[in-house]
């Protein structure tokens, strides 16, 4: 076997994203790897690496799933990158199919999550009945709710504020229609855990969890497991043509972490890896943003999905809000983003959503999304931020055979 | 036996060394600040660090008003965060409504101080928030 400079995703699958209570996380993630197995036409044998994700559970979580689909004793990597952490077990297949050291690999990220809240980060425990100072700080008590929060909806919404200060035009209403986009749009996805639309009254007027971000402006826990099947070019040329016409390039495969940058250790700077990841994956691909005819990008929070506009450079610097109110992001707009719901509707099973998102462009990129299909589709962008922080770009395109 | 009668929340508080303040861990190299401790400068990799005041005034530049927290967590609050001449700081903000009316980016800020009560040796923890500045 050589080195191998095209990959393609020969099987994927999602399952259902939800509340699974009668299905634990070795068969949520089983569920998913076998229906990729059988999309791409291969079994567990023909695989030769597998990395699998998953940051909730007890760990080893890929060895729990062999043990449920099929052990080879092939190398097993059990990879943790937050909310990028599905992505990262993407790549990890990717890298070893590229350094040719094999030519068909298998990627999981299954999470069990329903019922966890909204509180992802946040802690606090009681004071004690002395003032003692611990951990880095030298804190004498917890420091969330203190100094700063370090709940996700809050953080998130810092992120989009700051956006707003820095270039005007934003405010919680501009905010608010995003969610009312993605929720409109997840009317067409039966995947999804949410599939109602809702009116800019009913998103303005709900729960206030950290403002700007009310409750149906924040990704939806849930449960849920996506597996992807990826081969190396020369491989898949020996598959049958079925095999070869469904078969979606990566063009692609971009990770990248923050660079030091002053205030990046305060609040999480989540634009500048990104923009980075960005800009590798259209120099690696030689795709460019007004190519894309879809783009799954990670609106963890209403907040954050207007900053990503900008940091994917789908719209000028400083543009995103005008981007956005030109209609460009909805499906029947030039850009549709987050066709599938997005985390807000579609919900946010963490290591799941950074091949999920991967899913739901190769569906179109196929001709599969059936009432939801982005007519045409040839070129697509999946995005993902663990904060932390890591990002993961994927370029996929339609095979040309 | 004499007992400090305060202590700061977080050691990064300067309590008796003139006026309240902030202090920063900063690289000789290159200037950044960090309020935690490190083994080299994330920024230039430079390994020798001096102490270095942090204005007590400075703009706000971003915040969110936090809603639903964790329990025991007072809700709302306002968490922000505060340019102070170039260094960032992450910081509640105090002494004002909690609500966007009363709340903008761009607004000016100052350090203040509050007591968060006393322990059982006596002793009276100091924390430290920005408010409004006129
Ligand atoms: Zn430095």
């Amino acid at each position: 076997m050589s080195a191998s400079d095209e990959v393609f995703i020969l099987g994927i699958n999602m399952t259902k994203f939800g509340k699974h209570f009668d299905k634990d996380v070795v068969d949520l993630g089983a569920e998913a790897i076998m229906a990729a197995l059988a999309d791409g036409g291969v079994t567990m044998a023909d695989m030769g690496i597998f990395a699998a994700g998953n940051l909730l559970g007890s760990g080893g979580i890929g060895q729990q799933l062999q043990k449920q689909v099929g052990q080879t004793g092939i190398p097993v990597f059990n990879v943790s990158n937050a909310c990028a952490t599905g992505a990262t077990a993407l790549r990890t297949a990717i890298m070893a199919i590229k350094a040719g050291e094999c030519d068909m690999g298998l990627a999981v990220g299954v999470e069990k999550l329903a019922g966890a809240g909204l509180l992802a980060g946040g802690d606090r425990a009681a004071d004690g009945d002395s003032w003692t100072p611990q951990g880095r700080y030298g804190a004498v008590g917890p420091i969330d709710g203190r100094v700063g929060t370090a709940t996700m909806p809050g953080v998130f919404a810092q992120i989009g504020m700051e956006y707003g200060h820095r270039y005007g035009g934003v405010d919680f209403e501009l905010f608010a229609r995003i969610s009312e986009k993605n929720h409109s749009h997840s009317t067409l996805n039966p995947l999804a855990a949410y599939t109602k639309a809702m009116s800019l009254e009913q998103i303005m007027g709900d729960m206030m969890i950290a403002y700007p971000n009310t409750r149906p402006m924040c990704s939806a826990n849930c449960d849920g497991a996506a597996a992807a099947v990826v081969v190396s070019g020369a491989k898949l040329k020996t598959l049958s043509l079925e095999q070869q016409r469904r078969a979606v390039k990566v063009s692609a495969s971009i990770l990248t972490s923050d660079p030091y940058e002053e205030a990046c250790q305060v609040l999480p700077n989540v634009n500048t890896l990104t923009r980075n990841a960005a800009r590798q994956a259209y120099e690696a691909s030689g795709v460019g943003p007004d190519d894309l005819d879809l783009v799954e990008l990670h609106d963890c929070f209403a907040t954050a999905e207007l900053v990503h506009y900008d940091n994917l450079m789908l719209c000028e610097e400083g543009g995103a809000a005008d981007f956005f109110n030109s209609g460009a992001t909805w499906r029947t707009g030039s850009t549709p983003v987050n066709v599938s719901g997005g985390l807000q509707s579609k919900g946010h099973p963490i290591s799941a959503t950074g091949i999920a998102n991967i899913w739901e462009v190769c569906h179109h990129l196929r001709g599969e999304a059936g009432p939801r299909q982005i007519e045409g589709a040839k070129v697509g962008l999946a995005h993902v931020i663990g904060l932390g922080s890591a990002c993961g770009v994927h370029v996929l395109e339609k095979s040309a055979a | 036996m004499t007992t400090a009668t305060q202590i700061p929340f977080v050691h990064y508080l300067a309590l008796d060394d003139g006026p309240p303040h902030l202090v920063a861990h900063e690289c000789t190299s290159c200037g950044a600040h960090y309020f935690d401790r490190r083994n080299a400068c994330a920024g230039c990799f430079g390994t020798e660090f001096r102490s270095a005041d942090v204005a007590t005034t400075g703009e706000l530049r971003t915040f969110s008003i936090v809603a639903f927290a964790a329990p025991g967590v007072e809700v709302p609050f306002v968490a922000g965060v505060v340019d102070c001449d170039g260094t960032s700081v992450m910081a509640n903000i105090i002494n004002v409504d909690p609500t966007p009316e009363k709340i903008h980016t761009g607004m000016s800020v100052r350090l203040a101080t509050y007591s968060m009560g006393v322990d059982s040796d006596g002793v009276e923890a100091i924390g430290f928030g920005f408010e409004p500045a006129p």
